[in-house]
């Protein structure tokens, strides 16, 4: 039994040890938004937040996560300005990766709420998009980046967990 | 050229001949439902209303209006990115006069009783619009009968607006019409035909600027793909794939190292009547997990197919051996006299382009899941072309197609991997032996060892001069795997010297709009290719490799008449006979594309541009594109970085502006991925670079800047999701030719290969 928390809510999953969180979110928990894409941690579809951290959720053992703040783009709740940056940039087509790249470019802003055109390319080429709609996640997050600071210091995942616990 | 009735035939006339069906509006419950009539003939007799009631219509698209004033559009195709329900629901509600914050849509499942439905080829716009049209004015004029009553106003006084019918100051909402009218009417085609329709300038929805549908879930995690499903008491498969397509027997099956895995429940040898699987084993578990580590598990023997030593080389050299050999394939184009020009030639010039196999690589890994009810199998599964997917899904089950129902979710990237939908049959036909819901998952692994990958190609051009270096032929010849073949032999037309069948999606584009006097285009069939894999439907299909070839062949052709490869090109874009429906509209994409690209000025050191243009997927349903692409080649490495590409675009009547334009940057984008960043390879009779860490798509750090203009106009607007591909990639050689001399002929284009040939 492995104890972790899941957007927030503390919650104990009984899958064996080695299972791939991917595999826990979204069958055991039902969170459904954390795609499955390669499996080896190249495609960035899996992206989560691990105490703040994006990480691949495909290669993550069950066993590594006990006692950890775990979050997803469920976790989110919709209220992420990069959300609101990529509706109005229209940026997803088949939409697949999108949750990942959303959770990935999070923690960009998160510790750079200004980043430069190759702060965004550095952090963000990890994440395959196989519609190819890289022109527009790139123009959501300086959207997002420029919305203004404050909106994106709210969101800033630490700020969220210390909400959480209180 | 080719005008014999195929399948294709039909499938455009359950579409566009739409305007050959009666249209039907009638009240069904609170709602106002309108659709065009189905294919029976028996229920004429009927009302609207009740036909509707009954669901006896064409289930291609229908449409209600509900009390509240809602307007739900019902649509049979497949949504992978493309955003096509926002299109045709933006050209319906425009002309209904609906207040599109109400228009939603609905992406409806398969119904033995519905008629045919295909979601590729660009076709869906294409086939849409007039139809779609007239519907919405239909609807407009039936909510004018009745509101214009209810405000006792003529209703020649009436117009629409915001899902209101509105007469000088009075007004009353759609909502409240359904409420109290009473529809009931069924409009003749010809009736349908002499609707007016609004002016293209009055249109306030179609052409403008407007957000998807299918956008917001896509950001927050609720979009439902194939891969979401989820049915009570499933279990959880994975396949393990045998080690060739075809022909592979099953010999011995040893799970004693699976059965310590939790949740392992065993596996199944499954027997495919339609023969689409040739030697499968499925592992089961109650957790993907676990069926995951049973297939690295379990022992599998086989006794191999006999295709399981073919390599990629051993392919390409039999596609050289057949285009080299005249007695080999069929002619798709034969124009003048290519023997008699050729023996007033002075000079010749050879070439032979090649590319390499490339996979869909979609996002989302095949996967089905799969449940039988009351014998009725449902299969839930992204899918782009259920009419294919369900014969071979019924034979495999042996069951009346009747009695399999296809459940549509959105496809996590389709790029053709999910017109033909093999990938479902595993999961079904191990849910019925089992009798138990299955999930089946691919991992990303198992997806490219079942890939359907575009086939290696070779092409081989001839071109023929006389002393003044005036072009006097050209003979091309080309050989591949033709998906078509495999999967829907039905779809090809016989070949223009009558002696056997071609396949058009791997022919079209070498019957490109240049005017060439005498042309002859060979097209052959590599059976090698076609007996090791299941050769695919790639986004840009045969135009994709087509393309690298005549574009690129073009520029030889160019540089042989000393003259600029643009304006020489614009030569052969005349218009003269068979060309004169398009040629010119495609010549003038490439004269915007020069203006704007600023051709061939401001080039750095080791820089050069090079342009290409494409007439879409068939000539039949031209997209016209040009491309202009700069780019800066390492001569010490042969690395090649794209730095700009300017792409314009006729496509008719851009519907949806701003998804077009999506669909042009990402196809802009796969046709520079496929020229360097994408080379699969057949080793051992399979693709041998399964995943990412051998086959690497282009990602951000080598996006291009792109500068992409749609010409404005009124023409029938025809689609757009493939062809931003195809001319990307020559255009990206012919830069490199100008940039450094030299002549790439393998997509992809191998930084080796330019070092090799720098040195040389």
């Amino acid at each position: 039994m492995i104890e972790f928390t899941l957007n927030g809510k503390k919650i104990t999953s009984s899958e064996p040890e080695d299972t791939p969180l991917l595999w826990v979110i979204r069958d055991e928990f039902k969170l459904t938004g954390t795609k499955f894409g390669c499996g080896i941690a190249m495609c960035g579809a899996c992206t989560i937040h691990l105490n703040d951290q994006a990480v691949r959720s495909c290669v993550l053992p069950l066993s590594a996560v006990a006692g950890s703040e775990i979050r997803t783009i469920e976790g989110l709740e919709n209220k992420h300005p990069l959300q609101k940056a990529w509706v109005d940039e229209q940026v997803p087509q088949c939409g697949y990766c999108q949750s990942g790249q959303i959770m990935q470019a999070a923690t960009l802003l998160a510790s750079n709420p200004n980043p430069s055109e190759e702060d965004i390319v550095n952090h963000m080429s990890s994440n395959l998009c196989r519609c190819m709609a890289y022109k527009r996640i790139k123009s959501a997050i300086k959207t997002a980046a420029s919305s203004s600071q404050s909106v994106v210091e709210i969101y800033d995942p630490k700020a969220d967990s210390a909400q959480e616990i209180s | 050229m080719l005008n014999l009735k195929t399948d294709k035939d039909k499938i455009q006339e359950d579409n566009i001949d739409l305007t050959k069906r009666r249209f039907m509006i009638g009240s069904v419950g609170t709602s106002m439902l309108m659709a065009f009539g189905g294919v029976t003939s028996l229920v004429k007799s009927a009302s609207a209303s009740a036909l509707l009631a009954n669901k006896s219509f064409n289930p291609n698209i229908w449409i209600e209006l509900n009390d509240h004033g809602d307007v739900l559009i019902n649509i049979a195709k497949a949504e992978m990115g493309q955003h096509i329900g926002t299109a045709l629901a933006r050209i319906v509600s425009d002309e209904l006069g609906a207040d599109w914050s109400n228009v939603r849509i609905n992406h409806v499942d398969t119904d033995p009783k519905w008629g045919y439905m295909v979601t590729g080829g660009s076709w869906s716009v294409f086939q849409s619009f007039k139809p779609m049209s007239q519907a919405g004015a239909a609807g407009r004029i039936s909510l004018i009968d009745a509101g214009s009553k209810l405000m006792r106003v003529s209703a020649e006084s009436c117009h629409t607006e915001n899902s209101f019918v509105i007469s000088g100051q009075k007004k009353i909402s759609f909502a409240e019409i359904i409420q109290k009218g009473k529809f009931d009417k069924t409009l003749t085609p010809d009736e349908m035909s002499k609707l007016h329709l609004k002016p293209i300038k009055k249109l306030k929805l179609v052409g403008k600027k407007s957000q998807a549908l299918d956008i917001p879930s896509k950001t927050n995690g609720t979009a439902q793909y194939g891969i979401d499903v989820e049915l009570p008491n499933m279990v959880y498969a994975r396949p393990i794939v045998p080690p060739t397509r075809y022909g592979s027997k099953v010999k011995n099956v040893n799970d004693i190292n699976a059965k310590a895995i939790p949740g392992y429940l065993g596996f199944e040898v499954v027997s495919d009547p339609s023969d689409t699987l040739q030697g499968w084993v499925v592992a089961l578990a109650t957790s993907y997990h676990g069926a995951m580590k049973a297939v690295q598990a379990i022992k599998v023997t086989y006794d191999k197919g006999p295709t399981s030593n073919v390599s990629e080389a051993d392919i390409q050299t039999e596609g050289s051996r057949l285009v080299n050999d005249k007695s080999q394939g069929y002619l798709f184009v034969d124009d003048g006299d290519v023997n008699t020009a050729n023996k007033k030639a002075q000079s010749n010039i050879t070439s032979t382009y090649k590319t390499a196999s490339a996979i869909h690589f979609q996002l989302e890994p095949l996967n089905a899941t799969v449940e039988f009810i009351d014998g009725i199998c449902h299969i839930h599964t992204g899918n782009q072309w259920q009419s294919l997917t369900l014969p071979p899904i019924a034979k495999a089950l042996n069951l009346p197609a009747d009695n399999v129902v296809m459940h549509q979710y959105y496809l996590g990237g389709g790029f053709g991997r999910r017109l033909f939908g093999d990938y479902a049959i595993p999961a079904a036909l191990v849910s019925q032996k089992i009798g138990k819901p299955v999930k089946m998952i691919f991992t990303r692994e198992d997806d490219s060892l079942f890939s359907q990958p575009r086939s290696p190609s070779v092409q081989r051009f001839d071109a023929s001069f006389d002393a003044n270096n005036e072009l006097l032929s050209v003979e091309h010849a080309l050989a591949a795997g033709w998906p078509t073949l495999s999967m829907a032999p039905g779809f090809m037309p016989d070949s223009v010297d009558k002696k056997g069948k071609v396949d058009p999606f791997s022919s079209s584009g070498a019957d490109h709009w240049y005017s060439i006097d005498n042309q002859q285009v060979r097209v052959v069939n590599n059976d090698l290719a076609q007996r090791t894999f299941l050769p695919g439907w790639l986004r840009s299909v045969g135009a994709g490799w087509i393309g690298w070839g005549v574009e690129s062949f073009m520029d030889e052709l160019a540089i042989k008449a000393k003259q600029d490869p643009i304006d020489f090109r614009l030569k052969l874009l005349n218009g003269k006979g068979k060309n004169a429906s398009g040629a010119k509209r495609l010549a003038h994409t490439l004269a915007i594309a020069k203006t704007k690209s600023n051709w061939q000025q401001n080039l750095g050191k080791d820089e050069g541009m090079g342009a290409a243009v494409c007439a879409g997927q068939e000539r039949t349903m031209p997209t016209w594109v040009s491309c202009i692409a700069k780019v800066h080649v390492n001569r010490q490495s042969g690395e090649v970085t794209v730095k700009k590409l300017t792409l314009v675009v006729d496509c008719g009547l851009v519907v949806h502006p701003d998804g077009a334009l999506a669909q042009l940057e990402g196809s802009a984008l796969w046709g520079a991925s496929l020229a360097l960043n994408e080379g699969n390879a057949f080793k051992d009779g399979k693709i041998s670079m399964t995943n990412l860490n051998t086959y690497t798509p282009l990602r951000m750090n080598n996006l291009p800047e792109l500068d992409i203009e749609f010409v404005k106009s009124e023409e029938n607007p025809v689609g757009l999701g493939e062809p931003g591909v195809i001319a990307v990639g020559p255009a990206i050689g012919n830069a490199i030719y100008d940039a450094v001399g030299v002549r790439v002929y393998d997509l992809p284009i191998r930084p080796q290969d330019i070092k090799n040939k720098l040195m040389a």
